[in-house]
C-alpha cells in the first residue's frame, strides 16, 4: 500500500515547475501528481491549466480520457485483475467472480469501508502466466481460485 | 569461488514468486557459507518453468524450474548448487526442444545475460550493428534495412527501410525516433520482455534509426502497465548515456542521439501510432487523419520515425550480419523472424522466435502442447483483441502476413491466445465489441457508436429478441466499422467479430443469458 500526501497546491506548483520545460509535460506531470497525492483533484484543473497554457476544458479533457487518473482518492489497496483474452482463457472469468463474491462489491467499484479499489485491467502481459493480477504495485501471476488468491486477499483485507 | 546463480527477473518470473525465490536461495547460501553471485537475468522465455533457477556448473548452466519459495530448502538439500538431481531439474536450458528449435537472432541474449550489464551485452555481440552504421553511413544503413525486408513488428507490416528513408529525405530542424512500446494487445509480451530482458538492444537500435535518418532524440513510449519494463528501460539508458553511448558524439562520433521514456496512462488506443503522437505531446490520445504522415509530420510537426519494439530491435542484427541475412529467413514477403508469442490456455506457454513459415496448428499442437487444461483446442485468437479467431480448419495456415489475410486474420504483433473448448464465441464477440467501446478515443462515429450497438445487438440475439434480424445487422455493423473508422481500433474490431461468427455460427444463437460483462 502507498502512502500519500494529502493535497497542497503549493507542491503541486512545484512539481509542475520542474517538468515544465520538457516536451509535452503534462502526462508526466499527471502521474507525479497522481503518485504524490494518490490522485488528482479538480482543483490541480485550473493551476495545470495557467502553468501550461493551456484552457481548462484541454486540461479536464486529458484527465479524464486517460484510465490511469483519477479524480478521486482510490482505497487503501487497489487491486486490478485483468480481464482480457488471455487471461479469460485461463480461468480468469471464475477468479473475477470469486474476488467480487468475496470483496462483496463488483469490478470498478470501492468496498464500503474503502479498504478495497477493485477494477478491471486490460493485459499486464503476463499472458501465459495468468490469471494476473496487480495488487497496489505488485504483480500477481497463476491466480487460479485457491492457495495463490487467498494469500493476494489476505494482503488486501489484511 | 564464487557460485552463481541466476534467477529470472522477468515480470512473469516476478509474478510467480521470484524474489521470494531468489530471497530464500541466498539465505540458504549464507546458511551453508558460500559465497553466491545472484544474476537476475531476463526470461528464457519458458514461461511454464517460471521461476527458473539456473546454476553454473562446469557442464555449463543447469536449470532448475518452476521454483516456487517453498520448493527452495528442499532442492538446496537435494545438491542444486552443484547442479545435483531433483525432479524440477530440466538440465541445460539450451538443450531443450522450446528453445533449442528457435531461431533466436532478437532474443538472442535475452535470458542468458544480465540484462543490465553493458559488458555482458558488449561480450555477445552488442554495438556491433551500431558500430558497422556509423561506418556504413545513412545512405548504407537504409540500402542493409531494405535488403532485410524488415517490416513493422507492431502488426501492419509496413516495410521498415520506407519508413526510414521518408523520415532521412525529409527536411527538418528537429526530427525523432519514437518507439511505441504501448503492448497492449492481449496474448503479446515480447516488447516487455525483451525491454526487460535486453534493453541495450532498444537503446542500440533506436539510435541506428537515428543515424540512418537524422534524427537526434528518441523516445520510449511504455504502457503504465509495465513498470518492470519502465525501470528497466530508464537504468539502461542513464548507463548508456554515462558511456557515451548516447549523447552528444555516439561512441566518439559526429552523431547526437539520446533518448527517455514516457510512461502512458492506460488508454489502449495508443498503441495506434498517431494517437500515441498526441499522447506524447500531452494530448488526449486520439487518433490523426492521414495525411500527412508521421515520416513528414510527426511528434510536434516534426519528421518522425514511430516503430514497434521489435522492428528497433531487430536493427541492430540486420546492421551486424547484413541486411541479406537476415531475409534469408522467413517465406514469401515475410522475411526474418517473428518473435511469436504463445498464450493464453496453452502448455508450453513462452515465447517462440521463429522464421516466418510455420503453420499455426505446428505453433499450437506441436510447439505449445495443447491446452493447459487438457481439453480439445476450439479457438485460436491470433494479433490480440482486434485479431481473428480460428477454428481448428484453418490450423494448416502458415505464419505469414499475407497467408492470415487471405484467411481474413492477420497476424498484429504474434500474440496466439488459445482456447479450449469450453469457449462461447458470442461471449468472445461480445467482449471485442465492448473492449472496442470502452477504449474508442471517440473521434469517428463508427467506433465510438458502433461499438456500443454492436454490444447491444449480440444482447438483443442471444436472448431471442428476432435473432435473424440482429444477425444481419450485425453484419452490417460489421462492414460500416472496417471501413468507415480512422484507424484499427474501430477498423479492426470486425476481425473477431465476424471470425466468430463464420467459424462459430452453432454459437450465435438465442439461449440462457450466461454472459459474464467485463466492464
Amino acid at each position: 500500500m502507498a502512502s500519500y500526501e494529502p493535497w497542497n497546491p503549493q507542491r503541486a506548483v512545484e512539481i509542475i515547475a520542474q517538468h515544465a520545460d520538457r516536451e509535452g509535460a503534462l502526462l508526466p506531470i499527471l502521474h507525479e501528481l497522481q503518485e504524490t497525492f494518490g490522485h488528482v483533484p479538480d482543483a490541480a484543473t485550473p493551476i495545470l491549466a495557467g502553468a501550461l497554457n493551456l484552457s481548462r476544458a484541454d486540461v479536464h479533457g486529458v484527465i479524464t480520457f486517460y484510465h490511469d487518473y483519477r479524480r478521486k482518492p482510490a482505497g487503501r489497496h487497489v487491486l486490478k485483475l485483468c480481464r482480457a483474452e488471455a487471461c479469460q482463457s485461463r480461468g480468469g472469468d471464475a477468479v473475477a467472480a470469486d474476488v467480487a463474491k468475496r470483496l462483496g462489491v463488483p469490478i470498478g467499484s470501492t468496498t464500503a469501508d474503502g479498504m478495497v479499489t477493485f477494477e478491471a485491467v486490460y493485459c499486464l502481459g503476463l499472458c501465459a502466466s495468468g490469471p494476473a493480477a496487480m495488487v497496489d504495485d505488485r504483480i500477481v501471476g497463476r491466480l487460479t481460485v485457491g492457495d495463490r488468491l487467498d494469500r493476494v486477499m489476505k494482503d488486501v483485507r489484511g | 569461488m564464487s557460485l552463481r546463480l541466476y534467477v529470472s527477473g522477468d515480470a512473469a518470473a516476478v509474478a510467480v514468486g521470484a524474489d521470494e525465490v531468489a530471497g530464500a536461495l541466498a539465505i540458504e547460501a549464507a546458511k551453508l557459507s558460500l559465497n553466491i553471485e545472484m544474476v537476475r537475468n531476463g526470461s528464457r522465455g519458458m514461461l511454464e518453468l517460471e521461476t527458473l533457477v539456473e546454476v553454473e556448473t562446469s557442464d555449463g548452466r543447469i536449470g532448475y524450474g518452476p521454483i516456487y519459495p517453498e520448493d527452495v530448502p528442499g532442492l538446496v538439500a537435494a545438491g542444486l548448487f552443484e547442479g545435483g538431481p531433483h525432479e524440477k531439474r530440466i538440465g541445460r536450458p539450451e538443450e531443450i526442444p522450446f528453445l533449442k528449435n528457435q531461431t533466436r537472432l532478437v532474443f538472442a541474449r535475452c535470458g542468458i545475460t544480465d540484462p543490465q550489464s553493458l559488458t555482458d551485452y558488449t561480450t555477445l555481440g552488442g554495438y556491433e550493428g551500431l558500430t558497422r552504421a556509423l561506418a556504413l553511413g545513412a545512405a548504407g544503413i537504409l540500402d542493409e534495412m531494405g535488403k532485410s525486408g524488415l517490416r513493422g513488428r507492431g502488426g501492419a507490416g509496413f516495410p521498415t527501410a520506407i519508413k526510414w528513408k521518408t523520415v532521412a529525405d525529409t527536411a527538418g530542424d528537429r526530427k525523432y525516433i519514437v518507439c511505441n512500446a504501448d503492448e497492449g494487445d492481449s496474448g503479446t509480451f515480447a516488447d516487455r520482455m525483451i525491454m526487460e530482458g535486453d534493453p541495450f538492444l532498444l537503446i542500440e537500435g533506436m539510435t541506428i534509426a537515428g543515424v540512418a535518418t537524422g534524427a537526434t532524440y528518441g523516445y520510449v513510449y511504455i504502457r503504465s502497465e509495465y513498470p518492470h519494463a519502465v525501470a528497466a528501460m530508464d537504468r539502461a539508458i542513464t548507463t548508456a548515456r554515462a558511456r557515451g553511448l548516447l549523447g552528444p558524439n555516439v561512441m566518439g562520433s559526429p552523431f547526437a542521439f539520446d533518448m527517455e521514456v514516457r510512461v502512458g496512462a492506460g488508454a489502449y488506443v495508443c498503441g495506434e501510432e498517431t494517437a500515441l503522437l498526441d499522447s506524447l505531446e500531452g494530448k488526449r490520445g486520439q487518433v490523426r487523419a492521414k495525411p500527412p504522415l508521421p515520416a513528414h509530420k510527426g511528434l510536434f510537426g516534426k519528421p518522425t520515425v514511430i516503430n514497434n519494439v521489435l522492428s528497433l530491435c531487430s536493427a541492430p542484427w540486420i546492421l551486424a550480419n547484413g541486411g541479406e541475412a537476415y531475409a534469408a529467413y522467413g517465406m514469401g514477403r515475410s522475411r526474418g523472424t517473428m518473435p511469436i508469442q504463445l498464450a493464453g490456455n496453452i502448455r508450453n506457454g513462452g515465447l517462440y522466435e521463429t522464421a516466418f513459415g510455420l503453420t499455426l496448428g505446428q505453433l499450437v499442437d506441436d510447439i505449445g502442447g495443447g491446452t493447459l487444461t487438457g481439453r480439445p483446442v476450439r479457438a485460436v485468437q491470433v494479433g490480440g483483441p482486434l485479431g481473428a479467431y480460428f477454428p481448428r480448419e484453418l490450423f494448416d495456415t502458415p505464419f505469414d502476413y499475407e497467408a492470415f489475410a487471405a484467411k481474413d486474420g492477420l497476424i498484429g504483433h504474434a500474440g496466439v491466445v488459445v482456447f479450449d473448448d469450453t469457449v462461447d464465441m458470442a461471449n468472445q464477440a461480445r467482449f471485442a465489441l465492448e473492449f472496442c467501446a470502452v477504449e474508442s478515443c471517440g473521434k469517428c462515429t463508427p467506433c465510438r457508436i458502433g461499438s456500443t450497438r454492436g454490444v447491444e445487438t449480440i444482447d438483443k440475439l442471444l436472448r431471442g429478441d428476432r435473432p435473424a434480424a440482429q444477425l444481419e445487422i450485425l453484419k452490417d455493423l460489421c462492414e460500416t466499422l472496417k471501413f468507415g473508422s480512422l484507424c484499427a481500433l474501430g477498423g479492426f474490431t470486425p476481425y473477431p467479430v465476424q471470425s466468430a461468427m463464420t467459424h462459430f455460427p452453432e454459437d450465435f444463437r438465442a439461449r440462457e443469458p450466461r454472459l459474464v460483462p467485463a466492464e
